[in-house]
């Protein structure tokens, strides 16, 4: 008689994690498997964890956890060929315990974090692949793995198997992801001593700064680059939907050699030594992009749910938030002995009700747009910069006149028309 | 001091990861004559970010004891072409940091 489970979660990652750690610490016996030879093994970020949804699956993670610094300071870049216009907000006081968000390096968090799963009763088996659900009867009953007798089964099977979710897509839960769904992100972990980065960024040991690049880092293509502060190395990465990386016919590796190589860049990176390099798809088709979250014994969290804000950087969070959903779902679901897909479509409304259903509506057509209208990052990103050069560049030329020639070179270059019907577009899909 | 530390080439990149090959690969190019006739800008080896892919003369090389696992291949190529799995369960890439 094969061993039965209340919950299998497959994947180890953040969303998994927090629906595993939570049901276990409910007292249901759970199972997680992670195909990976360690939680985090295949797991790849950016590096930004942002501290409430977190805390609200382990209170005070941060005095346990390995958190690289606390973000005290966030720039943006709008970078052309050899200038750039920036904003900064630094504020202290995100320094002070509990601070707004943390650098972290994902194998390392993962694997932590996994562990306190297994502290609060769940069990972890690692280097092992799902390859489909068991369904019975129209019913998810278990999973079928590739170990040797590897069917396992639960009332509740959850999908945190990532942005490529073989698994839901064998349910039918989603077609294939399309390339303009998706972000193909390289990036590359380069060593500086603490130092070094202190210096060169303005901080001391345990701030940190996150840097996001726009227009000349993506060579005017729809994405971003980024560079984030560890304790004694930096996180630097650069993406852009898969269909622009399609287009426009670039490396991947051959960008993040461009991105290094800026003007901008290279003096920060200076002497420094690589230590890993690493890609990662991710899932940014937004709200239209939802696949089916439900249904009769199975729930879907994190990247596997489509569960990523692309602007606004936020992934991690919302799979942590997912993943706790899920779980108050399920604990409700064993307390009524019902794992039915009616009951479970609570899950749905839940996600709908939480900041992320709410954030992923309010930028439903974002993505859509920025990548139907180049614009903004081909043509408006090296005019601001134009603009904003020529205003400070001093020759003779009076105030008033500056003024005048830096807000006629938008209107000139486009015409005033083009320019206020892409203002208004903008506004219109980050309203 | 070196200035040249950092990894520039895609050789280079990848040396800094550690790879669990298996015996077998998980990626199969279900079809060479699709390359061929239907794929003259042959996407896979340029926007694969590991350069798993490489064309041959007449086949496409396949080289995926470096494979990133990222799934690009599967959804970026244009006809459908590659057939994507995960490895077996432990083995594949192993990251240590990011």
């Amino acid at each position: 008689m094969p061993e039965k489970f209340d919950v299998i979660v497959v994947g180890a990652g953040p969303s998994g994690t927090s629906c595993a750690y939570k049901c276990a610490q409910a007292g249901l016996k759970v199972l997680q498997i992670e195909r990976g030879e360690y939680p985090g093994s295949k797991n790849v970020m950016g590096g930004v964890l942002y501290r409430k949804q977190m805390e609200a699956v382990i209170p005070e993670f941060w005095k346990d956890a390995p958190v690289e610094r606390a973000i005290v300071e966030q720039r943006a870049w709008l970078l052309d060929k050899d200038s750039m216009v920036t904003t900064s907000v630094k504020n202290n006081s995100w320094e002070e315990e509990p601070c707004n968000n943390y650098t972290i390096l994902r194998a390392k968090f993962d694997q932590w974090f996994a562990n306190k799963a297994v502290e609060a009763g769940s069990l972890l088996i690692n280097e092992t692949v799902v390859l489909e659900c068991i369904v019975e009867e129209g019913k998810v009953v278990g999973v079928r793995t590739d170990r040797p007798d590897g069917d396992v089964y639960a009332d509740v099977v959850v999908l945190a198997d990532g942005v490529n979710s073989l698994l839901a897509k064998k349910l039918g839960y989603h077609n294939e992801l399309k390339p303009e769904e998706v972000a193909l992100t390289v990036m590359e972990v380069l060593n500086l001593p603490k130092e070094v980065i202190n210096d060169r960024f303005n901080v001391t040991d345990n701030q940190g700064v996150t840097i996001e690049l726009f227009g000349d880092a993506t060579k005017g293509n729809l994405g971003t680059a980024f560079i984030y502060t560890n304790k004694e190395s930096l996180n630097l990465g650069v993406g852009t939907t898969l269909s622009s990386m399609i287009k426009a016919k670039m490396k991947p590796y051959e960008l993040i050699e461009y991105v290094k190589n800026h003007p901008m860049v290279s003096p920060l990176i200076k002497g420094a030594e690589s230590a890993e390099y690493l890609a990662h798809l991710i899932p940014e088709g937004g709200y239209y992009s939802i696949p089916k979250l439900y249904g009769n014994g199975v729930l879907l969290v994190g990247d596997a749910a489509q569960m990523v804000n692309g602007i606004h950087r936020e992934g991690s969070n919302m799979a942590m938030a997912s993943g706790t959903l899920a779980a108050e779902t399920i604990i409700a679901a064993k307390e009524k002995g019902d794992f039915s897909e009616e009951t479970l479509s609570s899950y749905k409304t839940a996600i709908l009700d939480s900041f992320i259903g709410k954030d992923l509506k309010k930028y439903k057509d974002a993505n859509h747009t920025f990548e139907e209208q180049p614009q903004y990052f081909k043509d408006y990103i090296p005019m601001i910069n134009r603009a904003a050069s020529s205003f400070l560049t001093v020759d003779g030329t009076s105030k008033r006149d500056k003024q005048k020639e830096a807000l006629k070179t938008f209107t000139k270059e486009k015409g005033t028309f083009t320019v206020v019907k892409d203002l208004y577009r903008a506004w219109k899909v980050m309203k | 001091m070196e200035e040249n530390k950092n990894a520039q080439t895609i050789e280079e990149k990848q040396y800094l990861i550690r790879f669990k090959a298996d015996t077998e690969s998980h990626l199969h190019v279900l079809s060479h004559d699709v390359c061929i006739e239907k794929c003259p800008d042959k996407l896979c080896t340029i926007f694969c970010p590991a350069e798993v892919y490489k064309w041959e003369d007449i086949r496409m090389h396949v080289g995926y004891e470096g494979c990133h696992e990222c799934g690009s291949c599967r959804i970026g190529c244009p006809h459908e072409n590659i057939k994507w799995e995960y490895p077996k369960g432990g083995h594949g890439i192993i990251f240590r940091l990011g």
